[in-house]
């Protein structure tokens, strides 16, 4: 099932814009599927997001979440709600002064009974490792471990879908490292999961990696189908994985490697062979 | 460093004091605030001092983080003392030059020291008993019925909330960016007045313009998080009245007798 | 000439319970014309390093020299050391606030008191520097600039008090891959033409191994390493252990030292693992 489908969709800021941000773009997004968007600044992909959560609305075209049009204005909480969104300065999303009140802010915002929200919330900070520093005021805390309260914000929320706009973006090697090892934690557990990102060792752990250039999609497919495209994504500003790169130049010395190649792990026990 | 910083001045320990019901808390510390206006007699003093005695010991805060909070006014204190003193006329006890000290105006300054002293102390330990948060949801609730004339009262709390959520962060940025432009040969110490004023340029400009966007991302981050204002939100801490509530009541109602009836006596 | 860093210690929030123990006996000496990558994770000390270079903090024990002048005994002579010591810190863009772009890139030459002709003379300069064409861009608000574009506004911004020491913390964070790779590229420029000392401070290995000649690894507030970029990969797998990012290919060479595979210690780029490995392979069809 299409959790998300986009059709057709135009958006542009401003009237006088020459160009559209986000320019005829078409894209269904699977229950449970683990989607990253790579392109680089300017490519449209963070507008997209702003239009799939009804942040934007399309100026053509038209966006379904769970089947509810997100330009119908009686359903934009139940899209919110169903689509939540992590943004990427993890200072400017957090509400409360203390972890679990900002936990408890989404469903507050619902009119959730108070003792299902002590539930949510509990069980959203378990669920990020971060049950134990449910007191702490949050500028107590490291950037990925705010990125962690605030993906537990939206789990609260009972979203079906997380869309993230470069959720690491301002975090430290650790950092990302726990955000990521979160999100696939809970893409195991049936979460959709949309990754925004310009880190390719990120979007290598996807399910789908689709690549934006000048508002529009002009890769998408696997991992292992977008990277091998290593030309086309370096003229998109991206990189590729290093691996991915060496690959395909013993490739071109006449080893007998295929050229989609994006684990260590794989280039590894080929040459081990 | 401002990241240790604490809001206010809460003093975090498990005490009787610490879990009444904010509410109360507030309507108490009002109401105390109010009976020492009453007062007109210094052995009436000696009850509100008892009163707050019994309160501070059972709260566990040490004498000396109450007596802090008289730092900050001890000024205004010594002020009002020496005006009262000087400014009172009545029988001359003691007079050099065109200074007269009258035995009226003595009794009137230490009567005013005294009041605002215990003043004081009453709303700090308000605030040193009741943490930030959970004193800007009693006083949500307290202003919940006058909504109906105009009283935003969740639209304050949240306000509050979020100031006390991004004080520490601007604190951080403020001297972020202080020694950003300090590394540019800025100059914050020096100078006169003006001269000051106008080196605050470079740091509040930068200041100002990451505030509206914090501002303004934190408000995308609140509507997708859906938040359409306070109508049908609920909470996940609710206040609620328990026996230790009633307690107090009991015993500040004594407190409030006794002091009404030293006053009509 | 050259920064020097003597025993220093640095601890802050002295007398509570968040005492911590940023510097440890840090003994570091940074040579005028390197060009010197310092690495750590957040929390490793590098920020509070950088800071004590110029003079923007001052260190508990210990005392850092700039070019023979102890930083902090004499006050008056801290604006000179931040003259001498160019600090940009981690997303600069935050500090500007002038009108136009070469009002504010003029703001470090003013300060130093500096007449108009050479303050002119120095903003075009620092912002050419940074690839800008002067008199397109010297009117423009910085307000209307892109992020990376901003970024290289503010680090004119600090080129223009035409420092000998240019540190740089975090220069690219936040920025995608082709703002990364600009911003490196001018940097390098930077220290081939004008012979400035750069210190790059950054959390990962990746960015700064292929830049720089030399390599400090602080950890928990000491230096855990230091040596060539070269010499550091020799040790990925101690990078790894303190938590620290390494390239994939040093990765991949590791994995295949394992496996059994006669392979450098050092690779870095893919040029060289392809090297390597080709050479292996040849050497195992011969044998």
């Amino acid at each position: 099932m299409d959790i998300i489908k986009i059709e057709n969709v135009k958006y542009k800021y401003s009237k006088e814009d020459t160009k559209y941000a986000v320019d005829t773009v078409s894209l269904n997004i699977k229950k449970g599927q683990f989607t990253a968007i790579i392109g680089h600044n300017g490519s449209g992909k963070s507008t997209l997001a702003k239009l799939i959560n009804s942040l934007l609305l399309p100026i053509e075209g038209k966006i379904y979440v769970k089947d509810m049009d997100t330009s119908d204005d009686s359903k934009l909480w139940d899209i919110r709600q169903t689509a939540g969104m992590v943004f990427q300065n993890p200072d400017n999303q957090l509400v409360a002064t203390i972890v679990e009140e900002d936990i408890a802010f989404g469903p507050e915002n619902q009119g959730v009974e108070s003792s299902e929200i002590r539930k949510r919330v509990d069980d959203a900070l378990k669920a990020v490792g971060m049950y134990e520093y449910r007191t702490r005021p949050p500028h107590m805390l490291s950037g990925g471990q705010k990125q962690r309260i605030a993906i537990a914000g939206i789990l609260a929320l009972n979203s079906d879908c997380i869309i993230l706009d470069e959720p690491t973006a301002m975090l430290d090697p650790s950092g990302r490292k726990e955000v990521m090892d979160t999100l696939k934690k809970l893409n195991k557990q049936g979460k959709t999961i949309l990754l925004i990102t310009h880190y390719m060792d990120e979007a290598v752990e996807a399910d789908r990696v689709v690549v934006m250039d000048k508002g529009n999609i002009k890769l998408d497919g696997t991992p292992k189908e977008v990277f091998k495209n290593l030309k086309e994504i370096k003229k998109f500003g991206l990189d590729v994985p290093q691996v991915t790169e060496l690959a395909q130049a013993l490739k071109e010395e006449g080893l007998n490697i295929p050229s989609d190649i994006i684990h260590i792990k794989e280039l590894v026990d080929l040459l081990c062979q | 460093m401002f990241k240790n910083l604490t809001i206010g001045q809460h003093y975090p320990v498990e005490s009787p004091v610490h879990n009444l019901d904010p509410r109360v808390k507030i309507i108490i510390t009002f109401i105390f605030i109010f009976s020492l206006f009453l007062i007109k007699s210094f052995t009436a003093y000696l009850v509100v001092v008892a009163f707050l005695a019994v309160a501070i010991i059972t709260s566990k805060v040490p004498i000396k983080f109450v007596l802090k909070g008289l730092k900050p006014i001890f000024l205004i204190i010594t002020i009002t003392f020496i005006i009262n003193l000087l400014m009172t006329p009545g029988k001359i006890i003691y007079e050099i030059g065109f200074i007269k000290i009258t035995e009226e105006g003595l009794k009137q300054a230490g009567f005013m020291a005294i009041r605002l002293t215990l003043l004081i102390m009453g709303t700090s330990l308000l605030t040193l008993t009741t943490s930030p948060i959970i004193l800007t949801d009693g006083i949500e609730s307290l202003l919940k019925p006058f909504k109906r004339i105009g009283v935003p009262a969740h639209e304050l709390a949240m306000m509050m909330t979020i100031a006390l959520r991004f004080i520490p962060t601007l604190m951080e940025e403020t001297e972020k960016i202080m020694k950003a432009q300090k590394s540019r040969g800025a100059d914050f110490e020096s100078g006169n007045i003006v001269n000051r004023a106008k080196n605050l340029v470079p740091l509040l400009v930068p200041l100002f313009i990451s505030a509206f966007r914090r501002a303004d991302d934190l408000a995308m981050a609140m509507e997708a998080r859906c938040y359409r204002g306070g109508d049908n939100r609920t909470r996940m801490r609710q206040l609620k009245i328990h026996r230790g509530d009633y307690v107090a009541a009991f015993i500040f109602v004594i407190y409030l007798a006794t002091i009404i009836i030293s006053r009509i006596w | 000439m050259s920064i020097k860093a003597e025993n220093i210690k640095y601890v802050y929030s002295e007398g509570t319970p968040f005492r911590t123990l940023a510097l440890d006996d840090v003994n570091l000496s940074i040579e005028q014309g390197d060009f010197i990558g310092i690495i750590g994770h957040t929390g490793s000390g590098k920020s509070t390093l950088i800071q004590l270079f110029n003079g923007l903090e001052m260190s508990t024990e210990g005392k850092i020299l700039v070019d023979d002048i102890v930083v902090g005994q004499d006050k008056k002579k801290l604006r000179n050391i931040r003259q001498m010591v160019g600090l940009v810190f981690q997303y600069p863009e935050y500090q500007l606030f002038e009108e136009t772009v070469a009002k504010d890139v003029a703001f470090g030459p003013m300060n130093l008191k500096l007449n108009q002709e050479e303050i002119d003379k120095r903003t075009k300069e620092a912002l050419e520097l940074v690839g800008f064409n002067y008199d397109r861009i010297k009117d423009v608000s910085p307000f209307d600039l892109s992020g990376g574009q901003k970024r290289r506004v503010a680090i004119a911004g600090v080129l223009a008090m035409k420092p000998k020491y240019l540190i740089l913390d975090e220069p690219t964070a936040g920025l995608d891959p082709a703002g990364r790779n600009e911003i490196f590229e001018q940097i390098k420029k930077l220290h081939k033409i004008s012979n400035v000392t750069v210190i790059l401070v950054s959390h990962s290995m990746e960015d700064i191994a292929k830049l720089v000649n030399k390599v400090v690894v602080l950890y928990k507030g000491k230096v855990h390493m230091q040596g060539t970029p070269k010499e550091i990969y020799a040790q990925s797998e101690e990078l790894v252990r303190i938590g620290l990012g390494i390239p994939q290919i040093a990765e991949l060479a590791n994995e295949l030292r394992k496996r059994g595979f006669n392979i450098k210690s050092d690779v870095i780029t893919v040029d060289e693992a392809k090297e390597e490995i080709l050479k292996e392979i040849r050497r195992r069809k011969n044998v």
